[in-house]
């Protein structure tokens, strides 16, 4: 079988990230990016589903503009055996990313989709389930185990809610989305980060798969959250109750 | 000209109707979870939330189950919250478990009847699974994890886990999908005591095809941490362990602390993945996100994305032996020191609680 995998290019996580002057958005030039956490783990997934020998092909699939090209570079350095990339030059929400993917899943007929449970710069958690929606097809979120049954076509997923972990059984098709304690991705290793230049990377656009872009949401400011007032550092255990019964008046 | 001037001012009048329209007749829908036969406080902040998008908002909770918890849920929601004008229930065996595929189908069998102004839903794993799911279906734009509604469409959300708020326009047609975040909205309602069942409306499912999508999706068991002390997210008071607590032994003490100050206890990515806790206790980003009158973080360095999850706490009390470490510059009260030190102390000189 075949697995797609939504990979996003996104701020680095560990970049402590500036909100324009003009509130228009947050500052992404000169700002190192890379490939989304959750999307990692992800594709870590699909490589380790195919090392296994229950999937053939894993494909890496970003939408976005031109530098997309590199976060796919490192999907197939990780692994991946070839990607696409649909390029788009402005911000797309994940309604317009969701159609996109499914034109493309019906154009790759894969068996299985994985994506992040969010990107850690718009942090939706969307995309996936409004793609598993679009398709009809059944979806596990936030899954932390995967286990295929190649026979019956079924994946059970281990999900982390709200008080606990949940199991599903899911026919595939299917969508996956990942949670962080899925897997430790890989590095990628620089013998394949060499072989990753020879792979190839689709381009097309939305119109070549006759998804039309429209927006319902419209972005009015982004501001810097309110910052918090110093706070004083005490020297005793004993300063600290006193403080938090008669200052702040919390115990 | 004059035609221009009179186009213009059929223009606006007609754009000065449809926003009057919109606002007078705002109606919403609330994705109810319930458990136990009682509605979860994520779902009642939800009707909160409900009430702030206009005064003249009618408000329906959704229920969907099966068997006698789910009556006794209903039955419950129609006098818990005075703004619930309707409890719709959704009565069948397929929602047994919530499950994405047959909710989101619900959600959209229930719009199609009703042609809600707005659907909001908790922003918990629930809200997070389902509603986007039926957004997909109803082709349009949800908005995660609301923390303040600025008008019936302009909402405030956090982005890049919490370093900068956005404030997003829906611009698109009915229905306006929301989660939200439940910390920005508390109830902090007595429920009221008289029951009100003339309000509960089953819903005909008979209009419940069976399509692509049924049955593809089975529940097969949930393993849930049952413990006594208070709900992490709704808690009045958190402790929380980091990696410097060293192992889950010596996490007991976080816990012996949490107990004395009948708090909930927390944990951070680190101390989840070192396997200290489970994981449904993760505080951060891509965990749960609380905002408790107290907050205390032991052996916690403070990344931004655990910084995330307690940014909105109202008292933040820190105690590090790294006197660098970011935690401090967001703690009212901190304290340099040992930990394995400054909690025994803690623990005996605390006063007891009541």
């Amino acid at each position: 079988m075949k697995i797609l995998v939504g990979v996003k290019r996104v701020v680095d996580y560990a970049v402590k990230i500036r909100v324009k002057p003009d509130k228009s958005g947050v500052e992404t030039s000169n700002v190192k990016m890379s490939m989304n956490p959750f999307c990692e783990i992800a594709l870590e997934e699909a490589l380790r589903i195919r090392e296994s020998g229950r999937a053939k092909e894993v494909v890496a699939v970003s939408v976005g503009p031109a530098q997309c090209t590199d976060t796919l570079r490192t999907g197939l350095a990780m692994g991946a055996d070839r990607a696409i990339h649909v390029e788009y030059p402005a911000t797309l929400y994940p309604l317009s990313v969701a159609k996109i993917f499914k034109a493309l899943v019906d154009a790759e007929k894969p068996a299985l989709l994985l994506l992040g449970k969010q990107a850690i710069d718009d942090d939706c958690n969307q995309t996936g389930q409004m793609i598993a929606g679009l398709l009809k097809w059944p979806q596990a979120t936030f899954a932390s185990k995967v286990v295929l049954d190649e026979g019956n076509k079924v994946a059970t997923v281990d999900r982390e809610v709200d008080g606990g972990l949940e199991t599903l059984s899911l026919d595939l098709p299917a969508v996956i989305t990942t949670d962080l304690r899925l897997n430790q991705p890989r590095y990628a290793t620089l013998p394949n980060i060499m072989k990753a230049k020879s792979k190839v990377i689709k381009k097309l656009s939305p119109q070549d798969l006759n998804v039309e872009i429209r927006s319902d949401l419209e972005v009015v400011q982004v501001t810097e959250p309110p910052k918090r007032q110093a706070g004083v550092i005490l020297s005793s255990v004993d300063q600290l109750i006193d403080r938090l019964k008669n200052e702040a008046r919390v115990i | 000209m004059t035609i221009q001037a009179l186009l213009g001012s059929i223009r606006r009048r007609s754009f000065a109707t449809r926003v009057a329209h919109s606002s007078r007749f705002l109606s919403t829908l609330v994705l109810g979870e319930h458990k136990g036969g009682s509605i979860e406080a994520s779902s009642l902040c939800a009707v909160e939330a409900a009430k702030r998008l206009g005064g003249d908002n009618s408000v329906s909770l959704l229920l969907a189950g099966s068997g006698p918890s789910l009556q006794e849920a209903a039955a419950h929601a129609a006098c818990f919250h005075p703004s619930i004008s309707k409890v719709l229930l959704a009565d069948s065996e397929r929602f047994t478990y919530a499950l994405a595929e047959p909710w989101a189908k619900l959600v959209h069998l229930v719009q199609q009847k009703h042609s809600y102004s707005h659907i909001i839903a908790g922003s918990g794993s629930f809200g997070k699974n389902v509603l986007p799911r039926a957004a997909a279906l109803l082709d349009v734009s949800p908005i995660t994890d609301v923390t303040e509604i600025s008008g019936s469409n302009l909402f405030v959300r956090p982005i890049y886990a919490g370093n900068a708020l956005s404030t997003v326009r829906y611009t698109g047609s009915n229905p306006c999908m929301l989660t939200i975040r439940a910390t920005s909205f508390p109830t902090g309602m007595a429920p009221a005591s008289v029951s009100n069942d003339k309000c509960i409306e089953k819903i005909d499912l008979s209009a419940f095809s069976e399509d692509d999508a049924d049955g593809k999706s089975r529940y097969v068991s949930i393993s849930s941490q049952d413990t006594e002390r208070p709900d992490l997210a709704n808690a009045r008071i958190v402790v929380t362990g980091g990696r410097g607590l060293k192992s889950a032994e010596n996490f007991k003490m976080i816990e012996k602390l949490a107990e004395k100050l009948g708090a909930a206890v927390g944990a951070t990515r680190a101390a989840v993945d070192a396997g200290f806790v489970p994981n449904e206790l993760q505080v951060g980003q891509t965990g749960k996100i609380v905002a408790p009158e107290l907050y205390m973080a032991f052996g916690v360095s403070g990344a931004i994305q655990h910084l995330a999850g307690i940014r909105d706490s109202k008292v933040i009390v820190a105690v590090n032996k790294d006197a660098d470490a970011p935690i401090f510059q967001v703690a009212d009260y901190g304290l340099v020191g040992d930990l394995f030190d400054i909690i025994p102390e803690l623990l005996e000189k605390l006063p007891e609680k009541k």
